[in-house]
């Protein structure tokens, strides 16, 4: 399992247009992808899961991968994070 | 009886078979199945139709509202792509042997609730979106129609309670020959849509959609605010002839689209129209439109999930500019707030918002809002003819101050290297009695004044324009009104400005002929008002009307005011 811990930077936190781009390339992946922050994790892969969360600017996230595909789906969800303005 | 009464909102006559947006029936009973697989497969199937539909809707959006606004069904596709969400309701249909539609109910609403139930404002908004979705998989799963304006591929008349800018900005003008409502009246929603779609329309029925049953033909009378189910032969060929002759009528008014509004005097004024996006601008150039009295810049932050971008406010300005060339637009800043809300800026309720936090009010205290719309603006100004005015003012101070912020972006801009226009001309919205007394002493700071009636008549009646009991006290031609109207006008004059009028009233033909005695420079009416102003102004002398105008104000009702009107102009 890899995992890359971020801040969220966005003025409206993780609202429904970034969710969107995560979950889609969260998709493309084997791995199970997880996304945590404030001590409950979620299925990066399910936008209800992602928007449930309502992480709010500031908010210190964590993003886990865990299967054959694992290296490159971290680094899509990160660079995606950080090509989106989402956080860093 | 099969003719209702209703309030007409935009002209013309549209003949077709009703159309109900409605949403069906969707109750169900909770069942034991046997098959689980096969009731699994009957669930994939709706999922499956849905999203198809909800490809179409997203594409059909894209096209007349941009990426943006298509976004928000981008999101509904993935809920229904969401393991989440789907691998719960196949499980409940295997261990409990319920029917896929107590799956899917009992699934969503733990969803619905977990949304509804979070303290962000934004996120319960969301709770809405997944009803949305699990309506139209539940419509699929009991085989019943789900309505939606974006499928439609015949010829039909709209009917329905009220219409959402969502669903008026998927109307397609090839099918969709007019719509009825039960509610709204001549400014709400829907009918300024209407008016800028060119499609006949008659809000405020009341109850139009317990009338017109589905697929009976129904006649939209949008010229005297009519609706007439299911006619009988005489009546269909009367509206048949009424609509052909309504044509006529326009083309008859289309003869003026090039030609300068004179009265039969030979005096000029401006016919100019209020516009929403810049798709609008191509109706504005068709009605030949001398201008844009009213860039209502609201559309550009609303329906979506947060601000839009400097660039993005950019590329819009620059659009409307560059396609009306050297004529004048008249922009105005953000008015949002008040019963206009943005769920993303999570303002606090208020118990009366239209005496509230709104417009101006909130500009200047969240300037990084304001500032990023001024940016845009001043960037985009050397694109054609800018004129920019503030919303809602209500004392010298609050102009002087959006001003300053106006002055101190453009000097940072031009600081910066980045070219502005050196000729904008900065005025107000003139919709607050306390300005309109005192017009004479903003005449010497501002520009121009742009009177807004639907605002400035509710708060000087002290009348909610949405409250249809007190719709009464909508009183245009008060006395009261016309000499606040006068007071500005002349107000302008004296200091060497203009004065504008971008309310319903610009456009209403006893209005007009007032207007003209007035003196008033400007008038800014939905786009295909333009031409039959043109033509009534042709046969008005400004002078004769102008010699009216101390009677007029010293008159004491509306209604006596109206009616002489009336007569001097054989209306």
């Amino acid at each position: 399992m890899v995992e890359k811990t971020m801040t969220i930077t966005d003025e409206t936190g993780v609202h429904a247009r970034p969710a969107t781009v995560l979950v889609n390339k969260a998709g493309n992946f084997e791995s199970d992808i997880n996304l945590e922050y404030n001590g409950k994790s979620v299925n990066l892969k399910s936008i209800m899961g992602v928007m449930s969360l309502g992480i709010p600017k500031d908010a210190e996230i964590k993003v886990t991968a865990e299967g054959s595909d694992e290296e490159e789906a971290l680094q899509t969800i990160v660079d995606t994070i950080k090509n989106e303005g989402l956080g860093e | 009886m099969n003719s209702i009464k209703g309030i007409a909102a935009s002209s013309g006559i549209a003949i077709a078979k009703a159309y109900k947006l409605e949403v069906p029936e969707l109750t169900f009973d909770k069942k034991n199945i046997e098959n689980p697989d096969a009731e699994i497969k009957r669930l994939d199937d709706a999922l499956s139709v849905s999203k198809q539909e909800l490809e179409i809707i997203k594409e059909n959006a894209r096209k007349s509202l941009g990426d943006e606004h298509a976004e928000i069904f981008s999101a509904h596709l993935l809920v229904l792509s969401d393991p989440e969400m789907i691998n719960p309701i196949k499980d409940k249909i295997k261990s409990e042997n319920v029917n896929a539609e107590a799956a899917l109910d009992e699934t969503a609403n733990m969803f619905i609730d977990m949304f509804k139930n979070m303290d962000n404002e934004y996120m319960r908004e969301r709770a809405a979106d997944i009803q949305d979705v699990t309506k139209r998989v539940m419509a699929h799963l009991l085989k019943v129609t789900f309505p939606d304006p974006a499928l439609i591929d015949e010829e039909v008349v709209i009917v329905a309670e009220d219409l959402t800018p969502s669903d008026t900005a998927q109307l397609n003008k090839q099918f969709v020959k007019g719509f009825t409502t039960n509610i709204g009246g001549r400014t709400s929603h829907s009918a300024i849509m209407a008016r800028s779609l060119e499609i006949p329309a008659v809000v405020g029925t009341k109850n139009i959609t317990n009338t017109a049953e589905k697929d009976t033909l129904v006649i939209v009378d949008g010229i005297d605010g009519e609706v007439i189910v299911d006619p009988g032969e005489k009546q269909l060929a009367a509206y048949k002839q009424k609509q052909a002759d309504f044509e006529e009528q326009k083309q008859e008014w289309a003869k003026l689209k090039d030609e300068p509004t004179k009265t039969a005097d030979g005096e000029h004024v401006e016919l100019v129209a209020n516009i929403g996006t810049p798709d609008d601008v191509a109706g504005v150039v068709n009605n030949g439109g001398e201008g844009v009295g009213l860039y209502r810049t609201e559309f550009l932050y609303m329906g979506k999930s947060e601000l839009p971008t400097e660039e993005e406010q950019y590329e819009a300005y620059k659009s409307v500019l560059e396609q009306m060339g050297d004529k004048p637009v008249v922009v105005r800043t953000l008015d949002i707030g008040g019963d206009k809300e943005l769920s993303y800026l999570d303002l606090p309720k208020e118990l009366n918002p239209f005496l509230g936090f709104r417009a101006i009010r909130l500009c200047l205290e969240r300037d990084d809002i304001f500032r990023t719309q001024l940016r845009a603006l001043l960037r985009a100004s050397t694109s054609g003819n800018l004129k920019i005015m503030f919303p809602m003012i209500a004392t010298l101070d609050e102009f002087r101050q959006a001003k300053a912020i106006l002055l101190e972006e453009k000097e940072n801009l031009t600081n910066g290297g980045t070219e502005v226009s050196d000729d904008i001309e900065i005025g107000i919205m003139v919709e607050i009695p306390s300005t309109a007394v005192i017009a004479r002493q903003f005449a010497k700071e501002v520009d121009f004044f742009s009177i807004g009636t639907n605002d400035l008549i509710q708060y000087t009646m002290a009348a909610d324009r949405m409250n249809e009991r007190v719709s009464y006290l909508y009183q245009p031609y008060n006395p009261s009104i016309l000499n606040l109207v006068n007071n500005v006008i002349e107000a302008a004059h004296a200091e060497g400005k203009w004065a504008g009028m971008c309310g319903e009233m610009a456009g209403d033909s006893i209005a007009i002929p007032i207007l003209l005695g007035l003196g008033l420079d400007e008038f800014s009416m939905s786009a295909t008002s333009i031409l039959p102003a043109r033509t009534q102004i042709k046969d008005l002398s400004k002078q004769d009307l102008a010699s009216f105008k101390d009677k007029l104000l010293s008159m004491n009702t509306a209604e006596e005011v109206e009616q002489f009107i009336r007569e001097k102009t054989n209306q």
